[in-house]
């Protein structure tokens, strides 16, 4: 049997550090799509000009060999520098932007701004009946957000997909191999 | 960066490329640095996008080149002529169809691990896009049957892919790239570093092999009673160093070995503690001892669905150390216990040695009831067919290939099939890099072109390619190049006039309907082979065979031979899919309803 089949599948984050070069996102995607594996969320932008490298954010789900797997194939692409886990590192940030778009008149007016005070959402546009609030912070957060605006007057949500980073002063350049090493 | 790890990864520096080198055009470039990598042949078709770096190939008088008749051959002769000869093999086609027609090839030099450059033309970078006369998107196309790709924008940066890609095919666990290169960068002048001058682009691995797991390993297989050694292409990849430290290791532990069919010839197949391939079509002695071993020693191979069978019914009580390069064969379809990732001849070269210190203090139990059960295994005699005095069977004449070629330096390649089933089981190898066949992608008409590529790199050897008459007609045209390049290629067609695997699987599983699997007209292969300019030979009764493949060794040019077999036989033994290695039928136990319906969505 496959190791931890049958297992529950979980959301992973994983940061890709990758050579800036073209086509580097349709390999990476390539990968999930052949592979049947899942994305929830992909965000990407190169991060360092000097060193040609890019950063990409996917989040995605599966047991927990599947997201093995998912590792060691990613780490395998030529232009892939390395993979982090964030979701297994303790010190990994991860963080989410949206626009939200409500709509409103009245009392749900002044509840709208009433819930983005309390999510520190800042209003970046205003007409007489309507907000579009910017906000961000982690996944679930921006989640119950926009809960709790659907009833108000929701219109439309934009939203960035996770980004991660991890605390202190080093760079994010333990690769997926090493960790294992250093886990052992 | 930690001391405890035992990777190094040196990330390429963005340091400015260095204004010295010698000024030429990306055409000659191409050359140069085809023969700066040591490329003594290249297999390929001229076209539009490519007429430059033919210009340049024009006045050359070291690379030799191979002119095909469709670049699938180009592909797979360079695959044969990698697998041959541990080198990368090389191929040059043009834009568009040149590039399509690539495509297979490289999913199966993917599969099988194959290192191949692939040098492809493009139209110029000005019209990439418009949908120009025989562009297409190549680095599109081929982005998931290679294992890197390049699109090359300009001439400053083609001497460094160049180098980058012969170092990606050759490095880890090898694999074919493509290098795009449009018709205005093989125009245009620029600086040409050699390879050892040239920046490094890609990250740089560097494995070592983990000591810890060497000695779990060794204490794994010392106290083992029922050990088996399971090895694969891995091993031939290595390269030579590999294959002795397997020899050394197997010989020195009294264990015995199987393989899977890339793995063929890495450990030589008259000794006694070799069980033969195992998998689907395995021997009855080889499925049975991964079934009921104890400790199970897989060296470069990935526990594919061919070998594995069942996947829960797998090898259920076996303790299982897995060497090999790329770590995500680790743990990928089967979980293992002692994951080793490193080239398999160090790893092998350490195993060996912390097996003898260990040796040296106590002894390890015997594995002599597990001999005496193999032995009873082996007296089943799961190759045993029915002889025939009328008709030629395949079994049979894949025999007396074997026999009356074994004072021969043969090479043998072939086709995808019962005919490829059949020569592994009955055709025997005792070195590595003799044995060139589709394993990993099945592809119907690699054997033909492969024997080019075998021939190319061996002139003198006798290269022979196991046939079907289905398979070879997929590349049959590429008898044609045989005979322009004087390459002897010998092409040994079992002819039962069926698609005989897939007539096997139809009566076995589809109630002998027998749906577009017999071939109502097929060529005289006799009259073709004349037709070529090559010589063609019939055999159709047992009693003329002998004579009529000395006949055909000896022929100093190409041939093709048209053995007329037996048309219904079946390949045994087999793992019925949906069971588990120990649930073979074999020749003389065959019924019909073996598969259930469960199994028919398996195979």
């Amino acid at each position: 049997m496959p190791p931890h089949a049958g297992e529950p599948a979980e959301s992973r984050t994983l940061a890709i550090m990758v050579d800036n070069e073209p086509g580097v996102l349709a390999r990476v995607v390539g990968l999930f799509s052949a592979r049947g594996y899942n994305i929830e969320s992909l965000t990407v932008a190169e991060t360092d000009k000097s060193a040609h490298t890019s950063r990409i954010t996917v989040v995605t789900r599966g047991e927990p060999n599947i997201i093995d797997q998912i590792k060691s194939q990613l780490d395998r692409i030529v232009s892939v520098r390395n993979v982090i886990d964030v979701t297994r590192d303790p010190n990994g940030v991860q963080r989410e932007l949206a626009l939200v778009k409500v709509r409103s008149t009245g009392a749900d007016r002044i509840e709208a701004l009433r819930v983005s005070e309390i999510f520190r959402a800042k209003v970046i546009d205003t007409t007489l009946e309507s907000f579009i609030f910017e906000m961000t912070g982690a996944s679930d957060k921006i989640d119950a957000f926009i809960d709790l605006m659907r009833p108000i007057g929701l219109v439309e949500v934009s939203r960035t997909g996770v980004l991660s980073i991890h605390r202190g002063p080093e760079l994010d350049r333990v690769s997926t191999a090493e960790a294992a090493a250093l886990a052992k | 960066m930690t001391t405890t790890s035992n990777i190094a990864q040196i990330h390429p520096a963005s340091e400015p490329t260095p204004l010295v080198g010698i000024p030429m055009s990306g055409a000659e470039m191409v050359v140069r640095a085809l023969k700066d990598h040591g490329v003594d042949t290249l297999f390929g078709y001229p076209g539009g996008a490519v007429l430059p770096i033919y210009d340049a190939l024009f006045s050359d008088e070291d690379v030799r080149h191979i002119l095909v008749r469709h670049e699938q051959g180009a592909g797979h002769a360079a695959e044969g002529y990698a697998r041959s000869t541990g080198k990368v093999g090389c191929a040059l086609v043009t834009s568009g169809p040149g590039a399509t027609n690539m495509v297979t090839p490289l999913a199966d030099a993917l599969l099988d691990s194959i290192p191949m450059v692939v040098i492809t033309g493009q139209v110029a970078t000005h019209l990439i896009g418009t949908d120009a006369f025989q562009e297409c998107d190549t680095v599109g196309i081929t982005r998931s049957c290679t294992k890197h790709n390049w699109l090359v924008s300009s001439v400053d940066d083609l001497s460094a892919i160049l180098h980058e890609a012969f170092y990606v095919a050759r490095s880890g666990r090898p694999g074919p790239v493509v290098v795009d290169i449009p018709k205005d960068v093989q125009f245009a002048t620029g600086m040409y570093l050699p390879p050892e001058r040239s920046p490094k682009r890609s990250k740089r691995t560097v494995r070592h092999v983990d000591a810890m797991k060497i000695a779990e390993a060794t204490e794994l297989m010392a106290t083992a009673q029922r050990p088996v050694f399971y090895t694969g292409g891995g091993v031939i990849n290595a390269g030579p160093r590999a294959s002795e430290a397997l020899r050394a290791l197997v010989r020195e532990t009294g264990f015995p070995i199987t393989s899977t069919l890339m793995g063929l010839g890495a450990f030589p197949a008259p000794d006694k503690q070799w069980l033969g391939m195992l998998g689907m079509h395995g021997s009855w002695e080889a499925n049975h001892a991964m079934h009921d071993c104890d400790v199970m020693i897989c060296v470069g191979a990935r526990f594919d669905d061919r070998v594995t069978g069942r996947l829960d019914a797998f090898s259920p009580n076996s303790k299982k150390i897995h060497i090999d390069i790329d770590p995500s064969s680790i743990n990928k379809n089967v979980r293992v216990d002692v994951p080793i990732i490193a080239d398999a001849a160090e790893a092998l070269e350490q195993l060996l040695v912390a097996w003898r210190n260990r040796a040296k203090t106590s002894k390890p139990p015997s594995t002599k009831t597990w001999w005496d059960q193999i032995e009873g295994w082996r007296n089943r005699q799961g190759f045993a067919y029915r002889p025939s005095n009328d008709v030629i069977k395949p079994q049979y004449a894949i025999e007396r290939l074997y026999a009356l070629t074994r004072d021969k330096d043969v090479y043998i390649t072939t086709e995808v099939g019962q005919h490829q089933m059949w020569a592994a089981q009955y055709f025997h190898f005792d070195k590595p890099n003799h044995w060139m066949t589709s394993g990993g992608l099945g592809t119907m008409g690699y054997g033909l072109p492969a024997a080019l590529g075998v021939q190319a790199a061996h002139p003198g050897a006798l290269v022979i390619d196991i046939a079907g008459e289905a398979s070879v007609q997929m590349t049959m045209q590429e008898m044609s190049t045989a005979v322009q390049h004087r390459l002897p290629i010998k092409i040994f067609i079992l002819n039962n006039e069926w698609m005989g695997m897939v007539r096997q699987w139809q009566q076995l599983l589809h109630g002998e309907r027998y749906s577009h699997s017999y071939s109502e007209a097929l060529p005289d292969f006799v009259k073709l082979a004349e037709a070529f300019g090559a010589v063609g030979i019939r055999a159709e009764k047992p009693d003329e065979l002998d004579a009529k493949i000395i006949q055909m060794i000896n022929e100093p040019g190409p041939v093709l031979f048209d053995c007329r077999v037996a048309k219904t036989e079946n390949c045994f033994p087999m793992i019925p899919s949906g069971k588990p290695h120990n649930e073979m039928i074999l020749a003389d136990t065959f019924v019909g309803d073996e598969i259930d319906d469960d199994g028919k969505k398996l195979v």
